[in-house]
């Protein structure tokens, strides 16, 4: 697999904002990349520079090895939805599409195609302004398939839209990945990168907090541990520790990792010690994400 | 080619573009008419010497005084309702040669606004001549010397000042900027020229582009100020060193 999308040392001042700091990234085909951070990390930012809306204070960034201005046929290669807003409301959603499709030679069978395909070939002769939100989300995304490309950028694409609607987008997303294609989706919600994504780039204040598989992800962050409570806390805790369990206080009782609910069960009963509590907690996905990006805030904070 | 066509694509499709254009013949040639009948009403008392420098094409065309504004509106929003609806970014996205996308805009709305010129030029100057000959009084034929000349013109120079608000439109991104630059260079700029030391107004009325520009719609030569030709071609290099400037923070600044 060949990285499509790279970033070396990407950074972007606004002011004496730094809203994208030194970034390094390399985004591959085949796979779903969810691009996650708090608002305001410079996922945005990431993407317009991605895509020369913005030009970058230093660093470069290209895709399929070209700077995005460079290259021989933007609409066939990067297909990009950063605001479903960015829209006149007075022209139809079709003369939209195809006045977009026109500057990569294509015309009308095309334009017909992609409505199709996102669902708003009954409104096509309807302007763009009279569209809810999840229409238009629908028509950004039909923009950024019109030709066909091998990149796909979506900006908070499930952004208000309704259960129907975020199924569907995700859906879209794995099936273009699946093709083949490099699928490059920001959000603000772990959640939704966990059922979406199949490789993360997480980031805070514009910076590189995390580049790795999902699966991975979870495993080294999304740690298991077992609350316990008893009357001989002290006798338990010794007993844990010889089996090999970390343990930190937690409420009234002990908060341990690396042994299971189950073994603690019978370590304790081995020892006749009474359990009060047994009870294992998964760290959910945004507990994680939130302990990672406040780091990422803290450290910039005392830097 | 495909540039020319997306950018005719998004100037057709929006209805505004057409009341617009609409709106823009027709104030031109109504305030033309009425413009006409006036001359028509203050001629019979006119001294020998006013009759002897009237000027029977130009007083048919001034409408183009009304019609530069409307046209050089219409010329600010092909650009400026790209930045107020966002449209600016997937156009930039579509087409990421920032200088090909202004110069598409340039030539189809050129292409426009000649036409509309032509149509406020020609329309103006036939009912302007009728009512003069009506009422008995001296008027011009297309056939006469730089008649023609003048009615087209008058045409190209509506064009010129409609590509004067895309330019500014280009710079200030905002539609009101833009409008209110226009309007300070074609009309409160020689308002102002009037109040100024006379060495400076005679300047003014020689130099300031949008004046001597629009001395390509008169047949008779106007005192100090530079040929018709010579004039246009001034306007002209406003224009372009304007559209060089709007291309240049285009191509630089971020979107």
């Amino acid at each position: 697999m060949s990285d499509t999308i790279e970033a070396r040392g990407l950074t972007k001042r606004y002011g004496d904002k730094l809203a994208v700091d030194g970034l390094d990234l390399a985004v591959r085909a085949g796979l779903v990349t969810g691009f996650l951070g708090p608002n305001g990390a410079g996922k945005s930012t990431t993407m317009r520079l991605i895509l020369g809306l913005d030009a970058p204070s230093s660093g470069t960034v290209t895709v399929h090895g070209h700077p995005y201005a460079g290259l021989p046929r933007p609409l066939h290669t990067v297909g990009a939805l950063l605001d479903a807003h960015a829209v006149h409301p007075g022209r139809s959603a079709a003369n939209h599409l195809l006045a977009l499709a026109r500057t990569a030679g294509l015309g009308r069978a095309r334009v017909d195609e992609v409505l199709g395909l996102v669902g708003l070939a009954d409104v096509a002769g309807k302007r763009a302004g009279t569209f809810s939100l999840g229409m238009s989300q629908r028509l950004g995304i039909a923009a950024a398939l019109l030709g066909d490309p091998p990149v796909l950028m979506f900006d908070e694409p499930v952004n208000g839209l309704d259960p129907e609607g975020i199924r569907w987008i995700r859906t879209l997303m794995r099936d273009m990945a699946a093709e083949g294609r490099t699928v490059l989706v920001s959000s603000h919600l772990m959640g939704e990168m966990a059922v979406t994504a199949q490789h993360l780039v997480v980031i805070g204040r514009g910076r590189l907090i995390a580049d790795t598989g999902i699966d991975d992800f979870l495993r080294e962050h999304g740690s298991e541990s077992v609350v316990v409570r008893t009357d001989e806390a002290d006798r338990l805790a010794r007993v844990l520790r010889r089996a090999g369990g970390t343990l930190e206080p937690a409420d009234d009782g002990l908060r341990v990792r690396s042994l299971t609910a189950r073994n603690i069960g019978k370590l304790a009963a081995a020892e006749g010690i009474a359990l009060a509590e047994l009870t294992p907690r998964r760290g959910s996905l945004e507990d994680v994400f939130m302990a990672l990006t406040n780091d990422a805030v803290e450290y910039g904070v005392r830097a | 080619m495909n540039i020319l066509r997306s950018e005719w694509t998004k100037l057709r499709s929006l209805r505004s573009t057409w009341f617009t254009a609409a709106a823009t013949v027709l104030i031109g040639v109504g305030i033309g008419a009425v413009a006409s009948a006036g001359q028509t009403r203050a001629y019979p008392t006119a001294t020998a010497a006013d009759r002897a420098g009237w000027d029977p094409t130009a007083a048919s065309l001034t409408s183009v005084t009304v019609a530069q504004l409307a046209i050089g509106v219409l010329g600010v929003l092909v650009i400026t309702a790209e930045y107020a609806t966002g449209m600016i970014q997937p156009s930039v996205v579509a087409v990421p040669r920032r200088g090909r996308l202004l110069a598409a805009k340039a030539v189809v709305f050129a292409v426009v606004a000649l036409i509309l010129g032509q149509l406020i030029g020609f329309t103006s100057f036939l009912i302007g001549q009728s009512q003069f000959a009506n009422a008995g009084m001296p008027h011009a034929t297309l056939d006469q010397p730089d008649v023609l000349r003048a009615v087209v013109g008058s045409g190209l120079y509506l064009a010129a000042v409609g590509l004067l608000g895309l330019g500014l439109g280009t710079i200030l991104r905002s539609t009101a900027g833009a409008i209110g630059t226009l309007v300070s260079i074609t009309l409160l700029v020689r308002l102002v020229a009037q109040a100024l030391p006379e060495s400076w107004a005679e300047w003014m009325n020689r130099y300031w582009p949008t004046t001597a520009g629009e001395k390509i719609v008169a047949v008779l030569p106007v005192d100090g100020a530079l040929g018709p030709w010579p004039g246009f071609g001034l306007l002209c290099g406003f224009v372009a060193v304007v559209g060089a400037a709007g291309y240049t923070l285009l191509r630089t600044r971020d979107t």
